[in-house]
């Protein structure tokens, strides 16, 4: 528990989780089953490597060029690879589009399982009880909730995500961007636009 | 805009780093991992709503646990002890000093 005390004597004692985690890795450590410096690596890279630019560089992408939004209908999980964006669980990566008539939204009903490597780690409403069980009950609420209002002749397509296969919603291009190279078109594409709770904004 | 922390608290990106280490050094299948982890959720998720933040970690920590203590890896004896260890190990360092578990 923190202490109101000031001038507390002692370093402050961490809460009850994080003493318990500090015993797991002593203990994995000392056994050699783990390897302290790969936790520091892996922190850094989610931290500060891994996010979702990496997944509006494809989005982008997509957009632009007819050729490779063929090549991640028909394989995105090799595609990404090669952009350097790997699960490292080993998951599919499957793309869904966005059309005037379907829109795409993704969820994860059982834990939380989301493409890592293009959009880094989920916010935590993607995790709450309440849009993992909203989702599929009421889509249409949900995005409302987020500020999304679709039209009555677009229907809402809610994929739930497993530990083998991740979504990653290729969401409209916007209107007036015809100009536009693969670096400004990034800039359009959100986070919750490739999770299907947003738009791509305009420019 | 400022963008969300990626994890609100260190324990949050620790035990999480640890877990992928696990399975990434081939000690833990990641849809095994899943399935456990959904059931910690969901048996959490009946008492209360879930908020996805800290009590999401907590789920994630005891589901870790148990994995661990099933293969033997890290028994919830072993655990309970460290953990006293290092508790004892805080409130023992002077503020200012790095904290380290007596050998």
């Amino acid at each position: 528990m923190p202490h109101d005390d000031h001038d507390h004597p002692h370093t402050l004692l961490p809460p009850d989780p994080a003493l318990r985690v500090k015993a797991l890795e002593t203990i994995l450590t000392r056994k050699g089953l783990i390897d302290p410096a790969a936790l520091d690596e892996i922190i850094d890279t989610y931290e500060n490597k891994i996010g979702p630019k990496n997944g509006a560089r494809v989005v982008a992408r997509a957009w632009s060029d007819p050729e490779f939004l063929e090549a991640l209908r028909a394989d995105a999980t090799a595609v990404v690879k090669d952009m350097g964006f790997y699960g490292r669980q080993g998951e599919h990566m499957v793309i869904v589009e966005n059309t005037p008539d379907v829109h795409n939204m993704v969820v994860c009903t059982l834990c939380s399982c989301y493409p890592w490597p293009l959009l880094g780690i989920p916010p935590g409403w993607y995790k709450s009880d309440a849009y993992r069980a909203r989702a599929v009950r009421e889509p249409r609420k949900v995005l409302a909730d987020f500020g999304v209002g679709l039209g009555d002749n677009t229907a809402v397509r809610v994929w739930d995500s497993t530990a083998e296969v991740r979504y990653l919603v290729i969401p409209m291009r916007p209107d007036g961007t015809d100009g536009l190279d693969e670096d400004a078109l990034a800039g359009l594409v959100t986070r919750d636009s490739m999770i299907g709770t947003g738009l791509a904004v305009a420019p | 805009m400022k963008p969300e922390p990626v994890f609100d608290q260190p324990w949050h990106a620790q035990v999480f780093a640890l877990t992928v280490h696990l399975n990434e050094s081939g000690r833990l299948d990641w849809s095994d991992w899943a399935a456990r982890f959904g059931a910690t959720l969901k048996k959490h998720g009946v008492a209360k709503e879930l908020n996805g933040g800290e009590d999401y970690f907590a789920a994630w920590l005891e589901t870790l646990e148990g994995v661990l203590a099933e293969e033997g890896a890290a028994s919830p004896e072993e655990a309970l002890e460290m953990r006293g260890a290092w508790e004892r190990a805080y409130l023992e360092t002077p503020h200012g000093e790095p904290v380290q578990l007596r050998s």
